[in-house]
């Protein structure tokens, strides 16, 4: 497990060196993953990126890689490579002089090179176009060239920044499944960055949410999803509704909501989710829930299912999800199992 | 753990490198810099080191009646190859921007060429222009000089003006009712007010120091180059020194001005001006 | 959206100026260049004496070929002093590159007399550099060479040049995207090899068009020899222009001028296909 690409970046504020629990992380990374560095734009996940490529110093900390230190080595000397996220193809070279060139810059034999170009353009489907300019391509096809021009060094890390984010929806999609089916063919760890957290949860092993320049959770998709640590995590991967509010002597109380809660008393916040909860006259779990009553403010109906907004009496408003059932309107009872009731960090 | 981005992509260290380009600036500014230095020289130009500092090269310069009478011609002919170049190349930067006739290529060519070809022809030409009109050389020669061989100058800053203009503007105000005249006026101009300044600063720099063309075109009254060359020829004297380091005073002044101008709108179309001949 | 009014009135009146006063001229050098002098008189006599003159008298071979060699040395130095220039302002200067940029502009906005004349003084034998050496006794008597000769010539244009040759390349070299540069250290290419493989390559319109203009304006000088040049540093141009004023052979220096005009327009073509050629989106 432990295998090849281990990647443990510690890297350090200005105000002085502080280990990340990312080290934690690095110990379970095997040779097939795939992280993901998700995060809002300012987040810090292209510094993070660009730190690992070679292109920003850390100003204080390490950065190691499969036990050896990686900082202190120039970009052009590392087993990283990167797909950028304007692709950055070379537009005086042909596509395959574009993936030649790192095979090139080693000194590597004609032969040699005419195989293995040959090979990375048909991983990427792009063995037609080797003679193109890469002006003449489109969008998803440079993307393509891009990928094949990293992977053809046979990196122990693959950097990609947002490479989707430029492309429209549709191919976005093809382009995600591609990606994927890929990196487990090549067994090469990947690492993404993206602010789009569907993308992370359909394509990773593990997700580092970033925010403002710090790790705010490192897991894998479900355990994120299911389990977030913060608020902000439960806000951002996916749909949530935060309560806020208190637990005394064991119940915990937000706005008009109460339930048995065996955290300490003190303030809490709560995520729940819309999936989470569900009317009172469709449930049969036998214990463990709690129940509530709420108005239907809006409902919005999305194909497979429906979002409500219900007021439950306090000052904010609850989203269901529900399957799709017709118009509704009213009062109903609700109810959700207490243990998807989250406790969160601010 | 925060992750903050370093500003600028790092920029690495090359020492050799570094000292090279330093050596390349002083390469450049030694010779001005030692011409304002034995400005204030009294034992004259020549000689090191410069040993006793003096204002009389100015004191003579400002007494000197021709030199002022040469800066009043160029001023003249600058304003008038200013006035000239700029309506004649505002013309051609909206013909070549809007309208289609045949031989506009040749035409563009033909504006563009006085930028690149050596003074020497484009004087030359005019001069035999000028006997074959029967015209007689005077200041107004030159003027007609400076004007034609400095619209391109106009043309092109002018043009890249149009270009970087947003069109929808003058769209919008004929819908809403202007006529083209009106359009011209109250839309077109006003957007192109930095690229007019900018390319007037540079056609009035130009023609203060133009000598190649000046140099077949001129008559009877001199304009500072001019005048200073014929110095030179009869011997040096360090007031030519005093005039050369004011001019230089001056010419930084107006490039400060005009750089200004320029970065304040117009970013990356105005280098096009000096790359493109 | 422009009527043809609109279009008509724009265009005449730059294309008059233009036929007139820069088309008519030309045409009308050339048609000088077929006519001859008879005792001091210009006859309209169609002959190509002039051209025949020209090419077999060695003299004006000689100082032809002295004038190439000259522009050729003054485009090498100029782009051997602002490429690298050109390149440690785009790629090193970080936050004082647009400080320096100025800083390089600025002489160009310094009359062309001024700088020439700096020369003058400073490589005469009574003059700066002369005195320099002689005061801290690296030579003895003043060193010949320096002034009135083609080395002074070369020197004086290449100070001239070199910022109007560093302009285009830095351009062209700010064009090109840092990710590129990136791309190519990503891919194990060092500082040295990413600039043979991506950098070069990618500037060499701007290359092209700067040495272009040295070259070309070089071509043509005829102050520069005059006032640094002396006998041994005359340039074609100079023959130009003494035919038209103490000689007084107007079609024989029109015949010149429409040769140096000829090679000059090739030259351009010649480049402008080239810079097609090398430019990339």
């Amino acid at each position: 497990m432990n295998s090849s690409a281990a990647s443990s970046a510690e890297t350090a504020s200005p105000a002085g060196g502080v280990l990340l629990e990312v080290r934690g992380v690095a110990k379970n990374f095997g040779a097939r993953n795939v992280l993901k560095n998700i995060g809002e734009s300012g987040s810090g996940k292209t510094t993070l990126l660009r730190l690992v490529a070679g292109f920003e110093q850390p100003t204080a900390g390490e950065i190691w890689m499969s036990g050896e230190r990686l900082d202190t080595l120039p970009p052009y000397k590392r087993r990283v490579n990167t797909v950028f996220q304007h692709y950055a193809l070379f537009p005086h070279l042909s596509v395959h002089e574009n993936v030649a060139y790192g095979l090139r810059v080693k000194k590597t034999s004609a032969t040699e090179i005419g195989g293995r170009v040959d090979e990375a353009l048909r991983m990427v489907k792009m063995q037609e176009f080797a003679d193109s300019q890469p002006s003449k391509l489109s969008g998803g096809q440079q993307q393509r060239v891009a990928l094949a021009r990293a992977l053809v060094n046979r990196p122990l890390l693959l950097l990609l920044d947002e490479p989707l984010s430029a492309l429209d929806a549709n191919l976005r999609k093809q382009m995600q499944s591609e990606l994927k089916a890929l990196q487990r063919e090549l067994g090469i760890t990947f690492l993404f960055v993206t602010h789009d957290q569907e993308e992370a949860m359909a394509l990773s092993d593990r997700i580092a949410l970033l925010r403002n320049g710090s790790l705010e959770q490192v897991a894998s998709p479900r355990e994120i999803y299911a389990h977030p640590a913060t608020a902000y995590t439960a806000q951002f991967i996916g749909q949530t509704n935060l309560l806020r509010g208190e637990i005394i002597d064991s119940t915990a109380r937000c706005g008009t909501l109460q339930w048995p809660s065996e955290g300490p008393s003190g303030p809490a916040i709560f995520s729940l989710r819309p999936e989470a909860i569900r009317f009172a006259s469709d449930d049969v779990t036998p214990h463990g829930t709690a129940r509530f009553r709420a108005s239907l403010e809006q409902q919005f109906f999305s194909g497979a299912s429906e979002l409500l907004e219900v007021n439950c009496g306090g000052s904010q408003l609850l989203r269901v999800r529900i399957s799709a059932r017709g118009p509704l309107s009213g009062e109903h009872e609700f109810v959700f199992s207490i243990a998807d009731a989250i406790r969160v960090q601010e | 753990m925060v992750l903050q981005m370093s500003g600028a992509t790092s920029t690495r260290r090359a020492p050799l490198l570094t000292i090279y380009a330093a050596l390349v600036f002083i390469f450049i500014y030694l010779p001005v810099v030692v011409l304002i230095l034995y400005s204030f020289n009294r034992d004259g130009v020549g000689g090191f080191p410069p040993r006793h500092f003096t204002l009389d090269w100015y004191r003579q310069l400002f007494a000197d009646t021709s030199i002022w009478d040469a800066v009043e011609n160029s001023l003249i002919v600058a304003a008038g190859s200013v006035a000239l170049a700029l309506i004649l190349g505002l013309l051609a930067a909206l013909a070549l921007d809007r309208a289609n006739f045949p031989g506009k290529a040749l035409f563009r060519r033909l504006v563009l060429l006085p930028l690149i070809l050596p003074g020497i022809i484009t004087g030359l030409s005019l001069l035999m222009f000028a006997v074959f009109a029967g015209a007689q050389l005077s200041l107004f020669t030159v003027f007609l000089g400076h004007g034609t061989a400095l619209i391109s100058v106009a043309t092109t800053e002018l043009f890249a003006g149009l270009q970087k203009m947003d069109r929808t503007q003058e769209e919008a105000s004929l819908d809403l009712g202007a006529t083209p005249w009106q359009t011209f006026w109250c839309i077109t101009l006003p957007n192109l007010k930095l690229s007019l300044i900018a390319s007037g600063l540079l056609i009035f720099t130009l023609s203060m120091d133009e000598i190649a063309v000046t140099f077949f075109l001129i008559g009877r009254d001199n304009t500072l180059p001019l005048e200073i060359w014929g110095r030179l020829r009869r011997g040096i004297t360090p007031e030519i020194n005093a005039v050369s380091t004011l001019i230089f005073a001056v010419s930084v002044g107006l490039i400060v001005i005009w750089y200004r101008v320029r970065t304040r709108g117009l970013g990356a179309e105005a280098q096009e001006l000096l790359e493109r001949p | 959206m422009y009527s043809r009014t609109y279009k008509t009135l724009v265009s005449i009146p730059p294309l008059l100026w233009v036929g007139v006063f820069l088309l008519l001229p030309y045409a009308l050098m050339f048609a000088h260049s077929f006519w001859a002098v008879h005792e001091g008189v210009l006859v309209h006599q169609w002959n190509l004496h002039n051209y025949a003159t020209l090419f077999s008298k060695p003299v004006y071979v000689e100082v032809l070929l002295r004038t190439m060699r000259i522009a050729a040395s003054v485009t090498l130095c100029s782009l051997l002093l602002g490429y690298p220039l050109a390149y440690y302002l785009s790629f090193h200067a970080g936050a004082r590159k647009e400080l320096l940029y100025q800083l390089v502009i600025v002489p160009l906005w310094v009359s062309y007399l001024v700088r020439g004349y700096a020369w003058k003084t400073i490589l005469g034998s009574e003059g700066v550099l002369n005195g320099f050496l002689q005061y801290l006794h690296v030579t003895h008597e003043p060193v010949a060479f320096l002034l009135y000769s083609p080395f002074a010539v070369v020197l004086m244009l290449t100070h001239i040049y070199t910022p109007f040759v560093f302009l285009p390349i830095y351009a062209a070299l700010e064009h090109i995207p840092r990710p590129l540069v990136e791309a190519s250290h990503d891919l194990g290419a060092g500082a040295a090899q990413t600039f043979l493989r991506v950098i070069l390559p990618l500037s060499i319109p701007g290359l092209l068009a700067g040495a272009t203009f040295a070259f070309v304006l070089s071509l043509g000088d005829f102050l520069a020899p005059l006032l640094v040049g002396g006998a041994s540093g005359t340039m074609i141009a100079n023959v130009v222009q003494s035919l038209f004023g103490a000689a007084l052979d107007w079609p024989l220096g029109a015949a010149i001028s429409v040769c140096i005009l000829l090679v000059i327009i090739s030259l351009l073509f010649l480049t402008e296909r080239l810079e097609k050629r090398w430019s990339f989106k």
